[in-house]
């Protein structure tokens, strides 16, 4: 496969999504959401950022499956650390002994 | 016959060809594998860190609450701008070898490490300003060991700790071993990273890359990117979430 040059208008697209992004998470940090909102808010606001930055900075839009595969399987991996560890700690209390 | 050979036949082969690869596209595609692999490494190593975050800031969410609002939001936020804008050069630099624009390239490097650098600056700042209020964790400096001033109700005195209901300084001490290992991991990052733009400005600057041979400058930019990323998820996290108490915990 040949390589992809990405342009820089594409570059600057997404430079200028990232800074409306940062902007945008500070404001919403301000605001009392109900809940866990504000969390949500703002991971939802940086797992966006932190996808446009792999995808075009990272060239990974353009790049092969394999380099997917090997992004995948860390997001898979992160995936059961988190969800093992956490429904340990998450399960800890739901049984007190007698 | 193989492509790759029928490849090898066709062109003379670049000095920068290793000779254990067939040409420059599968040698370019191995380099990119292989960082990718190295940055599986990072993401995992860094998830450890992000995992201990998640599991004290639901166990202590008072002491996080009250811990992250000492720190300073200004100075995070234009920190995140200085490294989306070095992130911005470090592509254009990518794209300026690409097309065989070396004096972009350069300009595009030294902007960068101009802006990791003030990056790094910026947090020293930041540091400083936690050393004055007693706010390095156990005895990491010994002659300065933890030992932040408590405000009282109606103090509004921003270098002293306003503790909310239900923190202990005890547990706000945990939140500053979680940010400054976090931080400080980050920090090594970006020297290490600045380490390479060196080297990759010196082989600039002696014309080594070409629209035929750039991956070094591809490879360098990965990991640089990936640096911002961690970024990206601190910033919130450290500096933002903390502003809220939620009904858990």
């Amino acid at each position: 496969m040949s390589e992809h040059i990405v342009q820089p208008r594409v570059y600057l697209m997404i430079f200028l999504a990232l800074m409306a992004g940062t902007g945008l998470t500070v404001v919403a940090a301000f605001y009392d959401f109900p809940g866990p909102l504000n969390a949500v808010v703002a991971l939802t606001i940086a797992v966006i950022k932190a996808t446009l930055v792999v995808l075009y900075f990272m060239h990974v839009r353009y790049s092969g499956r394999l380099i997917w595969l090997v992004i995948g399987s860390a997001i898979f991996w992160l995936a059961i650390m988190f969800a093992l560890t956490i429904s340990d700690y998450w399960t800890r209390t739901w049984f007190v002994p007698m | 016959m193989p492509e790759g050979l029928a490849a090898t036949h066709d062109h003379p082969s670049h000095p920068a060809l290793q000779h254990h690869f067939e040409n420059m596209e599968q040698q370019r595609e191995a380099g990119t594998l292989g960082m990718w692999v190295f940055l599986v490494t990072e993401i995992m190593f860094f998830g450890g860190m992000f995992l201990a975050y998640t599991l004290y800031r639901f166990e202590y969410p008072a002491a996080f609450v009250s811990a992250s609002n000492h720190l300073d939001i200004k100075l995070g936020a234009i920190n995140t701008a200085v490294l989306i804008v070095s992130s911005f050069t470090m592509a254009t630099a990518v794209y300026s070898t690409q097309v065989g624009r070396q004096r972009t390239t350069i300009i595009c490097l030294i902007l960068t490490m101009i802006l990791g650098a003030t990056f790094l600056g910026i947090k020293g700042i930041e540091y400083h300003d936690k050393y004055n209020d007693h706010l390095i964790p156990g005895q990491l400096i010994p002659s300065r060991p933890f030992a932040p001033e408590v405000a009282k109700p109606g103090d509004t005195d921003p270098h002293k700790l306003h503790l909310i209901e239900g923190a202990t300084v005890q547990n706000v001490q945990l939140f500053y071993w979680i940010y400054f290992a976090m931080t400080g991991m980050h920090a090594l990052h970006m020297i290490i990273g600045l380490g390479i733009m060196t080297v990759i400005l010196i082989m600039a600057w002696r014309g080594k890359f070409s629209p035929e041979y750039h991956a070094p400058v591809e490879i360098s930019g990965l990991y640089w990117h990936f640096v911002d990323i961690i970024w990206i998820f601190l910033f919130p996290l450290l500096y933002l979430l903390g502003r809220h108490l939620e009904g858990h915990g």
